[in-house]
């Protein structure tokens, strides 16, 4: 039988001769109740052309389509070279590079993935990745806390993507502290909630900026406020909106996380994301997950290692600042070639064009009176339609896939505020034409009339 | 010494052109909001950039260059198909909060990778939202524990973990703000009923187990073990990082588990990537079902589709669905094999492990009796002693033969560890190279002094200074 086994009979006779017994079966003749023989309910498998059709035909039931959808997830020009470098079997087939000497290549890409996040975060020390932009929320929670030690509050703004806040949520559950909502005012977090609700006993606050809404927020006098109550300060944000809009360094920060998506990765379902996070050194040896560091080898020439592993779980065990043990180290490796290959000429093209796209759109829908877009609260390339009933809304997303278009995310399955109900949040990024972005405004008029 | 991407440098290079805007300019973000501070990013050519990843590309071992022989990572060949199924367009393009009729296909993966893992493993239920064995174990304590205290029993917040297990198991029970007891091992590193008895009562939560455990021997008293953790009132929780040994052979829901994770980027075939995505599914008897995170994948009549009328979940662990390109290969890599196959696979692990011991044992001693199965412990703790070459330096001077060493220094309670596990894809050829080097460098190291110490000249660095790159951390450029 072939099955990535490669011993040919005579081999698995040498093998068994070798050991002193007559049969594979033999080896687990100790255990009770094994099952060593085929049964009749056994699934059977497949030859490799017969997987190929198979996948083939679960493939042809999902649609792509022209899309506006985001909501933490985005569509971007991905360059040719991205995935044909990322495909590398040193990248793909390697396990974490515990042992330097033979991981110089991954160590350096890692190291030089910390560099990208330090540079746009403008903080002092980022991690070699975490899951996904949301579960980097909970281990920034955890850091707070950690830091804050006797602390019990943390303030979470309620502006956040609503799946962070569940996953948050889950997480809080479990452990004995109090997530406070702030307030928010025109669709952005209202600072001076959180100044009302700052104590002793807040470990710290976590905002996103663009917002669930893609808003971009303000965070003006934030961080004194916080600072001067012993808190820390942590941001969320798509790092692509760092080309344009204030970073964690400028607003005073102490953390700053994210989800590196719209660089370089596909959509994958949702399920080709990489969180990061990066912090002030002050916190640098609190921070979780893999880090990798520069030095020296015995020849004196520079070379990497992962380093400050007395943070971590297979070190200090129960004590460890985090469990995570696999991370999205090829992730950050792909987002790392899809910089390297932009520059920051093309990151900015890439951020400007996002904007200038989602704001051409946003400007064309201001001239329909049946819909509603804010028009003073300023966003990145994301931003909510307000339709008035949400039964206009569902027939409007059902005439654009009618027509092969996901209209976009409507917020009703995630928000309990009544005048969410009614709304849809569209994305527009570099990757729309500009007859794309006339198609949608053609289709929402027609369905209007 | 390779340069780093900004060494590399020139202004006015770039590697990519995007195509030209055609919509207006808007001006940009209102001052107060707008950066201040320039961006400054590498400037490179696009050949250049190939090039020099390339490079790093090729100073990185991996399986597809030679046999990768860490202990309980299972580093098996991942298969060529699985990769083509993983780029097709219908898959990588599809976006998670597309309407539930245009991702069919990507659903129907979702759910039959779930039956099929519960077929494997012997269980009912499962999440796939977990990127990988640490956050399947989070996940999977969170489960147990909503699970007592949905029952009124508050105080059950202790986990019992072995003292060989996973450093992950202790820290996934801190993450879920519980507590650790520590069973101690017998003399043949298995967990003694007896004294797991006295350690049990009524504030465990559960008890966490490998098995085949992290020295590669069989719990034989599974099933007494299970007996005596049910009737005391906790539940068992088991680490699939083993399961590679046992696949299709001994279910771990027929030997009296609740709850596990597998980690299909050992059991399943799919590639580690460096580090990671992996992905943790955790399965779950049917009991514990509703406590599995949301949304819930269901099937009806007219396809599937996300459920969240899950009200006594524990909640949502990622933003999305699970890392679906990994979990993607599992599938295609089961359905492959198909249930023969994976049994087949799990037979041949054993063989290989099985083949290096009888090979070894001569020259260096085993950390235990017992039986092994797919992978071995050896204890250089004598070898140490009698030459003061430790397993450190003898891992260092495999690395200098071209192989990657084993996993060294784990479990913590061998002195002197080195874990080896061949995986069933390793020939017997690969195998004979690999043990055929590691005896010539224990015979090599009998013969010396104890000032010996296996110098690297064939690897493209010296000994990485990595107390250095503590002390003074250097984390960017």
């Amino acid at each position: 039988m072939y099955t990535y086994v490669p011993h040919s009979d005579h081999q698995v006779q040498h093998m068994l001769h070798t050991i002193g017994v007559n049969s594979v079966d033999e080896l687990f003749s100790h255990i009770d109740g094994v099952f060593l023989s085929s049964y009749e309910d056994d699934i059977k498998g497949m030859s490799e052309e017969e997987v190929r059709k198979y996948f083939h035909h679960i493939a042809i039931k999902n649609k792509s389509g022209l899309s506006f959808l985001g909501f933490g997830i985005y569509s971007h020009i991905i360059p040719s070279a991205v995935s044909a470098i990322a495909s590398l079997p040193g990248f793909v087939t390697s396990y974490t590079p515990y042992q330097a000497e033979m991981s110089q290549g991954y160590l350096q890409a890692i190291f030089e993935f910390q560099s990208y996040i330090t540079t746009l975060t403008g903080l002092d020390a980022a991690n070699a990745s975490l899951y996904d932009g949301h579960s980097a929320a909970v281990e920034a929670i955890n850091l707070m806390c950690k830091v804050g030690k006797k602390k019990k509050k943390v303030l979470i703004s309620s502006t956040l993507h609503p799946f962070t806040i569940e996953v948050i949520q889950t997480w809080a559950d479990v452990h004995e502290i109090e997530l406070i909502m702030t307030n928010e005012c025109k669709g952005c977090v209202d600072v001076s909630s959180i100044i009302a609700l700052l104590d002793n006993d807040v470990a710290g606050l976590l905002v996103q900026s663009p917002n669930r809404y893609g808003f971009v927020e303000d965070y003006s006098e934030v961080a004194d406020k916080i600072h001067s109550f012993g808190a820390l300060f942590a941001i969320s944000s798509d790092p692509l909106s760092l080309a344009l809009q204030k970073n964690a360094h400028e607003w005073g920060a102490d953390i700053a996380i994210g989800d590196t998506q719209p660089l370089g990765l596909p959509l994958a379902f949702g399920g080709g994301v990489c969180g990061y996070m990066s912090v002030v050194s002050s916190l640098m040896r609190k921070i979780p997950g893999r880090v990798v560091g520069q030095t020296v080898d015995s020849r004196g020439n520079r070379a990497f290692c992962l380093t400050l592993q007395a943070r971590e779980q297979h070190i200090t065990r129960f004590r460890s600042t985090s469990n995570i043990c696999s991370n999205h180290a090829h992730y950050a490796l792909t987002s790392t070639i899809y910089l390297a290959l932009l520059g920051d000429v093309g990151f900015k093209e890439v951020a400007t064009q996002s904007y200038d796209k989602a704001h051409y759109l946003h400007s064309e829908l201001q001239k329909i009176d049946d819909v509603v877009v804010n028009s003073t609260t300023p966003f990145f390339c994301e931003f909510p339609i307000a339709f008035q009933t949400k039964e206009k809304l569902e027939k409007a997303m059902n005439h654009f896939l009618n027509s092969d278009v996901f209209m976009g995310v409507p917020l009703f399955p995630y928000t309990h505020q009544l005048n969410d109900t009614a709304t849809v949040l569209v994305a527009v990024t570099e990757k729309h034409t500009k007859e794309e972005i006339d198609l949608f405004v053609s289709l929402l008029k027609e369905v209007l009339v | 010494m390779n340069l780093l991407l900004s060494e590399l440098s020139t202004d006015g290079k770039r590697g990519y052109q995007l195509p030209p805007s055609r919509v207006p300019s808007f001006g940009g973000l209102p001052l107060s909001l707008r950066k201040t501070e320039e961006v400054i990013l590498p400037s490179i050519g696009e050949l250049e950039v190939v090039r020099h990843f390339t490079h790093l590309a090729h100073q990185t071992y991996n399986v597809d260059k030679g046999i990768y022989p860490l202990g309980s990572c299972t580093m098996k060949y991942n298969p060529k198909i699985n990769e083509e199924i993983a780029r097709n367009p219908l898959f990588t393009d599809i976006h998670p909060l597309q309407d539930a009729s245009t991702v069919q296909g990507s659903l129907s993966v979702l759910y039959s990778l779930t039956k099929r893992l519960c077929s494997i493993v012997g269980m009912d239920d499962g999440t796939l939202q977990s990127a990988g064995g640490a956050q399947g174990e989070y996940i999977g304590l969170h489960i147990i524990k909503s699970y007592h205290m949905s029952r009124g029993n508050n105080k059950r917040n202790t986990v019992l973990i072995p003292t060989n297990a996973h450093g992950t198991n202790p820290a996934s029970a801190a993450f879920c703000n519980m507590d650790v007891r520590e069973i101690p091992v017998n003399k043949e590193g298995l967990v003694d009923v007896a004294t797991l008895s006295e350690l049990l009562d009524d504030t465990c939560a559960a008890i966490m187990l490998t098995n085949p455990n992290t020295l590669g021997l069989y719990e034989d008293s599974i099933k007494a073990i299970a007996s005596v953790v049910h009737s005391s009132g906790a539940l068992l929780y088991y680490d699939g990082a083993n399961l590679n040994a046992i696949m299709n052979i001994v279910k771990p829901g027929e030997m009296g588990f609740d709850v596990l994770h597998v980690n299909v980027h050992k059991t399943f075939s799919t590639p580690h990537g460096g580090g990671g995505p992996g992905a943790g599914p955790v399965l779950v008897k049917e009991f514990l079902s509703p406590f599995l995170p949301s949304p819930h994948i269901i099937k009806e009549e007219d396809g599937y589709r996300f459920s969240r009328d899950t009200p006594m979940s524990i909640g949502k662990t990622l933003g999305f669905w699970g890392n679906f390109l990994v979990l993607l290969r599992a599938y295609s890599y089961i359905t492959h094999l198909g249930d023969d196959g994976l049994r087949y696979a799990a037979k041949m692990a054993v063989l290989n492990a099985n083949y290096m011991k009888a090979r070894l044992k001569e020259y260096i001693p085993l950390s235990h009796k017992g039986h092994y199965l797919h992978e071995i412990v050896l204890s250089l703790k004598q070898l140490k002693e009698e030459t003061g070459i430790n397993t450190f330096d003898v891992a260092k001077a495999l690395i200098d033969k071209g192989f990657h060493p084993p996993t060294i220094y784990f479990p913590l309670i061998v002195p002197e560890a080195m874990m080896i596990e061949p995986t069933e894809t390793e020939s017997l050829e690969d195998i004979d190279s690999f043990v055929d080097a590691l005896i010539e460098i224990v015979r090599v190291a009998k013969e010396h002094d104890a000032s010996f110490a296996p110098p690297l000249f064939n690897t493209i660095c010296g000994r990485v200074d990595e107390v250095n790159a503590a002390r003074k951390p250097i984390l960017h450029w």
